[in-house]
């Protein structure tokens, strides 16, 4: 069993190397969009490093959901999901693998690229916020598969997708966003980030339950 | 106990309708079984049942002694072949190959056993109909299950590869395996039961 999870891991992770254009679509998103914000909005320093943190915060979730669709949907299409479950994976081991690799593939790299994009917008990265960013994708990769898992096999899975992701993304986008924020101003992060870490903990094993249990069912 | 496949009194149903109604169905160690009927008889349900990938409505499904629910896996073989099109013909066995203690040589043997030796390289998507239905087997090949699910075996194989899927069938069978196989055209399974469904 722990075997097979480490052979579904390597699986994974070796799919996303070569598809790693899927990671670069969704940090090329990312950068981009970020930069239509000072032309939108004009080039005032004060406004734009004001709005940094959000702008980070709500990107990344939006280009966590990129690959989402490829990730479940490939699997589910072409009979792969069929034979991890008959070479007797469980199906929330399944989905935690996949977590685990859009994470890795996707939230990382958003987050090396916030970097740039924080200096970009006038406010300089704290570890604070890096590390709440890190939590805060996390909960994005728990969220997104379960939502890419409930999707699967609808007709207009494609436009379901964002609708059941974004509403459960509240919760660590507030907290997240708050507690970068605060670290940017200098004052108390702390309860923030321990709210964000416990909604991961809640995630963690709830997330890969819930989608393991679509996966069967779709 | 011997180990054997143990169906009672199993009832299917898919999107509100009877598939399979009130089957039994018993088949020993070495044995195989051959399903046929009509398109939509429920071949493929029953397979994808008897893969723990469907649950029956009622009745047990026992394999060697055990629920299917915590019945060990079982090797799957579906109609789409479930290779990864960006992946060489080697990297799409290694999660099949997982079982094995020296991986590399497993997987050279199940590609050199379909013939597919010299493409061991070659990314899955360069492959013909044919070659992605060997590589599919090749991963069947590796399974540590005993009991061998086949939709449509043989759809795409040349002659030779029909006999190649012969002796991989022949094999399990000799080995103490069982095989359940969907088919519209004759299979290499001498002294398979049948069923007509539907």
């Amino acid at each position: 069993m722990r075997r097979l999870f480490a052979a579904a891991i390597v699986r994974e992770l070796r799919l996303a190397l070569r598809h790693a254009g899927d990671s670069l679509a969704a940090v090329l998103f990312f950068a981009l969009a970020a930069a239509l914000f000072p032309l939108a909005l004009g080039p005032g320093p004060a406004l734009l490093a004001r709005m940094a943190t959000g702008t980070v915060w709500v990107l990344a979730l939006l280009a966590a959901l990129l690959p989402l669709e490829r990730l479940y949907g490939a699997d589910h299409e072409d009979g792969g999901l069929d034979e991890l479950l008959a070479a007797g994976l469980p199906a929330p081991a399944i989905a935690a693998a996949k977590m685990l690799t859009h994470w890795l593939a996707c939230g990382v790299p958003v987050i090396a690229a916030s970097v740039p994009v924080q200096v970009m917008l006038g406010a300089a990265p704290t570890p604070v916020g890096l590390a709440a960013l890190a939590l805060g994708t996390l909960c994005l990769s728990l969220i997104g598969g379960v939502a890419a898992c409930v999707s699967l096999g609808a007709r207009r899975g494609t436009l379901l997708l964002p609708l059941l992701a974004l509403p459960l993304a509240t919760a660590p986008l507030i907290f997240g966003a708050a507690a970068a924020d605060a670290a940017r101003l200098g004052l108390d992060a702390t309860s923030d980030l321990a709210l964000l870490a416990a909604f991961l903990c809640a995630a963690l094993p709830v997330c890969p339950l819930a989608a393991g249990l679509a996966l069967r069912e779709g | 106990m011997t180990y054997r496949l143990a169906l009672r009194d199993v009832c299917i149903w898919r999107g509100g309708l009877p598939v399979i109604e009130h089957l039994d169905l018993d088949l020993e160690a070495g044995g195989a079984l051959l399903l046929s009927g009509c398109n939509g008889a429920g071949k493929t349900t029953l397979l994808r049942t008897l893969a723990g990938l469907l649950r029956p409505r009622s009745g047990t499904i026992r394999l060697g002694g055990e629920t299917l629910a915590d019945a060990p896996p079982r090797g799957w073989l579906g109609h789409a072949d479930a290779l990864k099109p960006a992946l060489t013909a080697c990297e799409n066995l290694a999660f099949a190959a997982c079982h094995h203690r020296d991986r590399n040589a497993a997987i050279e043997a199940a590609l050199a056993r379909l013939d597919l030796a010299a493409l061991a390289e070659m990314p899955a998507r360069m492959l013909s109909a044919g070659q992605r239905r060997r590589l599919a087997l090749a991963r069947l090949s590796l399974s540590p299950a005993r009991l061998w699910l086949l939709d449509e075996p043989s759809v795409g194989l040349d002659a030779v590869s029909v006999a190649r899927l012969g002796a991989l069938l022949a094999d399990h069978r000799a080995a103490g395996g069982m095989i359940v196989a969907s088919s519209h055209v004759a299979l290499p399974l001498p002294g398979a039961a049948g069923l007509v469904l539907g």
